[in-house]
């Protein structure tokens, strides 16, 4: 059975259409389970308009492949931990990088037959260009999972001269694609290939662990526009239109996060934090440390409780603990909520998504501009594992490196707890004012032990 | 060391600079604690309850005096007190030095060391032992409770068979640690609280104790450096006098606690205001001592005015709760003694090199060293003013008109630049590429729009599907299968393999991850 051109055509229609439905549900907790169902109708829509379409055969190579996929997928899905998202969809993200370079290689191997020469230029950009986002998507991905994972270092990898380097292997391809139009031959192409693998690599290496929610959803973005890519290669609209949707998507939400740490785009994709410019206030004072008695007791006399997590939570994997703590002080009629900050964690939206998974309801976890306004009348705030999105250097130091950026304002309830494992630095390795604050008291150990040990006091 | 506390010999002083708590305090340090008996008995701690604290009583001040290494007292030192200073002794207390040159002069001349507790910087580490503070809490606490003594009403409203009674209006002019603390208990009496400073950046502390911020539509910062007030320009002066006019009529309970370091009090309610005041009205001036904030205040003297409004300008507030006084303020000399005695070993170390000791030594080895340099650590960060006075409708009107202009004519400039890159691309590219850009380019905008919507919680549920859709990309992966090549061929079924890999990873954990979302 083969579909005809306009039957096809007519079912990528329903599946874009299906898409944007899929996207736009998301814009609310109950309407988003909906939504992904209409993203899985498309997705098969399209793979089977596209199967049983014109120029594909249906032979073992392509059942197989498409049954060990759906496997390997369901299994991933299942066993990854929420606390393991961020590297899950990094790793993802790669595929479709690699897969992109692929297809813009077989398109360079097999080009397509009858084309006038103005497409045959056209058709040559775009695997150029389909094959470097690809490849960038590709490496960039590797290493942001690598980094998300912990394999290696978190920290920004700083080369003397990145910008320069940077902009010779731009400059490099482009003239490698001069050459490429040339007919030079396809070496021009993988020589490309391995600079732009070069270069996806060294851009995410440059950047720090604190920006990985925007390192994400840019990849995310750029694995979309290499799906666009591909698609004005194989003059297929689907792919177009659908690698359009994501690309804008994952742009979008890249300039969302920037705006919430204050950063320029560009300075984060380019890495590099920007060194202080000037001396930063010393913080004087000393960290008064806590034990659990003192914040239970500290609980028992509170009538209202915000709780702010971090990342720290997400590796002591203490959601589960958070939420019986909430579920006990809600119990004896205190109002608890969450204020959660949007940079909090590794991924855009990480901390609702474990909070979600601990069963904590999602009404009472709040955005930072809803519950900034509340915490100077909160009695007790529990800070647990987050540290420069609570940093009031921020607001108070004007040299400090994160000044500017929108914080959570704990300091202005009656009594804030942290929840912390030692005293280093955060991420961003700046010192932050808040331990050092009067009404601050620090609840030393890993977040997991020190909420269970908590929980004991707590009945 | 040996801590001794003399009676106090100020007339109706009856604080006391060591409680049988504050005792306890300093013997953990490693210090023994005199005290001269009777010292307490004024503030409700007689000898006995000393005696079961550990501390020796002494009979009289001159036996103290001589015995004690450190004296720590209320008052300043009176003339035939410090006759009995020497170099091996230290005295903690009261001394505002900047007042008493002569007898800070004196006290020099003994060699003994003077830490003056009113010195102490306004740095967050020396808050407790900030006893201008705790004194001041007190005062602003007593100055609401005088006034209710004085005034013939409730403070709170009511509705009774017997009549409807009206809630009290207090006004509270300086919202200092006094003011706030007599907003405070205002508050909690159950009268209409209102509050004026001349510190825009109070306002949020006001309304945080529930009290009503009169603003000013002016633009001055009252603030000077350390928290605390500064003088004010002739206008804005008047502009807060006119303000003050205008509560008089209303207001029947006035209490001033307008301060501003080192000068004389400011004049802030006048007499003609006293007069508009509705009789059996109560002024309370806490500012009395440095010749009040208001035009009739006598210091240390309650009188009435000729219309009716009672005005007090007692200066004894916090002696007149000694027992609360007594105990805060001997908290904050063990605090200081702490501090003094970093090791706990009952051996005073004078650093002067730490900031909050080193701000309240006065006098040290037969120097003077007041004044102190400034702390090196910036008591509070200078704030910036708080709270602009409220657009109107039409100026916000004209503010977006603008804004919205502006943005219409960086869309216009936009909009040019891509249509000159179009015309560009229509000129060179194929049929074929135009008719995929199109698309392109209304799935872009459609994506942009699409996307605004998201509500922030479902960042990564968002993420995860565009992630599985991007998967998208199998489909150019199976339309290669079938190609014949088999380089192109192995290729497009890898390709296929992980693309497939991704829309299922994807779509799944979206599900899992929504799943969980769920309403208390």
């Amino acid at each position: 059975m083969t579909l005809t051109y306009e039957l096809q055509v007519a079912a990528y229609i329903t599946a874009a259409v299906l898409f944007i439905l899929s996207l736009g549900g998301l814009s609310d907790q109950e309407s988003a389970k909906r939504g992904v169902w209409y993203g899985i109708v498309g997705m098969a829509i399209a793979v089977l308009a596209t199967v049983f379409g014109a120029g594909v055969s249906i032979g073992p190579v392509l059942i197989i492949t498409l049954i060990i996929g759906a496997i390997v997928g369901v299994v991933v899905a299942n066993r990854v931990e929420m606390t393991g998202m961020p590297q899950l969809v990094a790793a993802l993200h790669s595929f479709v990088g690699l897969a992109a370079v692929f297809i813009g290689i077989n398109s360079d191997l097999s080009p397509p037959a009858n084309l006038i020469p103005a497409e045959v230029v056209i058709h040559e950009i775009e695997v150029f260009i389909g094959v470097f986002i690809g490849a960038i998507t590709f490496t960039g991905s590797i290493v942001a999972y690598a980094k998300l994972a912990g394999k290696v270092g978190g920290s920004a990898l700083i080369l003397p001269g990145r910008h320069v380097w940077n902009l010779l292997i731009v400059a490099a391809c482009i003239g490698l694609l001069v050459m490429y139009m040339n007919h030079a031959g396809s070496w021009t192409l993988y020589l490309m290939t391995l600079l732009a693998f070069v270069l996806g690599a060294h851009l995410v290496l440059a950047i720090g662990g604190a920006d990985m929610p925007v390192v994400v959803s840019m990849l995310n973005s750029y694995s979309g526009w290499a799906a666009a890519a591909t698609g004005f290669l194989l003059g297929n609209d689907l792919l177009i239109v659908v690698g359009a949707l994501v690309g804008s998507s994952g742009a979008i939400l890249s300039y969302i996060m920037c705006k919430a740490m204050n950063r320029q785009f560009l300075s984060v994709i380019l890495g590099g934090f920007g060194g202080p410019s000037g001396e930063q206030l010393a913080i004087e004072g000393e960290q008064i440390a806590i034990d659990a008695d003192g914040v239970a007791a500290s609980l028992e006399d509170a009538d209202s409780v915000v709780i702010v997590p971090g990342y720290g939570m997400a590796v002591a994997q203490a959601q589960q603990s958070v939420s019986e703590l909430t579920r006990r002080l809600r119990a004896k009629g205190k109002n608890v909520r969450f204020g959660i900050h949007p940079v909090a964690g590794r991924l855009p939206g990480h901390m609702n998504v474990l909070l979600a998974e601990a069963k904590v309801p999602y009404d009472i976890v709040l955005e930072m501009d809803e519950i900034n306004d509340d915490l100077p009348e909160t009695d007790v705030v529990i800070v647990i594992g987050s540290n420069d999105i609570v940093n009031p250097a921020a607001q108070e130091d004007p040299n400090s490196p994160i000044a500017g950026m929108p914080v959570l304002e704990v300091w202005k309830a009656k009594q804030v707890f942290v929840s912390k494992r030692g005293q280093g630095t955060g991420y961003s390795g700046i010192e932050n004012p808040l331990f050092f604050k009067e009404n601050t008291r620090m609840f030393y150990g890993d977040a997991k032990t020190s909420l269970d040990a908590l929980l004991a006091k707590i009945t | 060391m040996k801590i001794g506390t003399p009676k106090e010999i100020t007339a109706d002083e009856a604080r006391v600079a060591m409680t049988p708590t504050s005792a306890a305090r300093l013997q953990k340090l490693g210090h023994s604690c005199l005290i001269q008996s009777g010292a307490g008995k004024a503030a409700g701690f007689n000898d006995d309850a000393y005696r079961e604290a550990g501390v020796e009583v002494v009979a009289d001040a001159d036996a103290l005096w001589k015995a004690a290494d450190v004296i720590t007292k209320v008052r300043p030192p009176e003339a035939n007190e410090i006759g009995l200073l020497d170099q091996s002794k230290t005295l903690i207390s009261f001394f505002y030095p900047a007042q008493n040159e002569a007898l800070l002069a004196d006290t020099n001349s003994s060699k003994a060391t003077l830490l003056a507790m009113d010195m102490v910087p306004r740095i967050s580490r020396a808050q407790k032992m900030d006893a201008l503070s705790s004194m001041a809490n007190i005062a602003g606490y007593r100055a609401v409770i005088e006034a209710g003594n004085n005034f013939g009403r409730f403070f709170t409203g009511q509705i009774t068979a017997a009549g409807k009674v009206p809630p009290a209006k207090v006004l509270v002019i300086g919202a200092g640690v006094a003011g706030l603390s007599a907003i405070g208990t205002a508050q909690s009496l159950g009268a209409i609280v209102r509050a004026f400073d001349v510190r825009p950046e109070v306002a949020e502390q006001i309304e945080s104790m529930g009290a009503e911020f009169l603003f000013l539509d002016f633009n001055e910062d009252g603030a000077g450096d350390g928290g605390y007030a500064a003088p004010s320009s002739p206008e804005f002066r008047e502009k807060q006098l006119a303000c003050f006019r205008e509560q008089a009529p209303e207001v029947d309970i006035v209490i001033t606690t307008a301060l501003i370091p080192g000068r004389d009090a400011p004049k802030l309610w006048l007499e003609d205001m006293v007069k508009l005041m509705k009789p059996g009205s109560v002024i309370v001036d806490l500012a009395a001592e440095r010749g009040g904030n208001c035009d009739l205040t006598q210091m240390d003297k309650k009188i009435v005015s000729d219309n009716g409004v009672t005005v007090i300008g007692y200066t004894d507030f916090p002696s007149r709760m000694a027992a609360q006084s007594s105990e805060l303020y001997s908290t904050n000399i063990a605090h200081m003694l702490a501090d003094l005695t970093p090791e706990k070993d009952g051996q005073i170390n004078h650093n002067m090199e730490d900031d909050v000791i080193r701000g309240a030594t006065a006098s040290h080895a037969g120097e003077i060293t007041f004044p102190p340099p400034p702390p090196k650590v910036a008591a509070i960060a200078k704030q910036t003013a708080a709270k602009v006075p409220e657009q109107t409708p039409e100026e916000i009107a004209a503010a977006e008109a603008l804004a919205a202009k502006k943005a219409g004519w960086r869309q216009i400039g936009l909009l040019c630049v891509g249509a000159a890159f179009m015309w560009l691309l229509g000129n060179y590219a194929p049929a074929s590429f135009m008719q995929h850009f199109i698309v392109f380019v209304l799935a872009v905008f459609i994506g942009f729009q699409v996307i605004w919507n998201v509500s922030h919680a479902l960042h990564t549920p968002l993420m995860a599907v565009t992630n599985a859709i991007s998967g998208i990309i199998i489909l150019g992966a199976l339309l290669q299968l079938d190609s014949g090549n088999g380089v192109v061929t192995l290729l497009a079924g890898i390709s296929v393999l992980i693309a497939s890999i991704n829309v299922v990873g994807g779509f799944m954990v979206t599900r899992r991850m929504l799943q969980m979302f769920q309403k208390s």
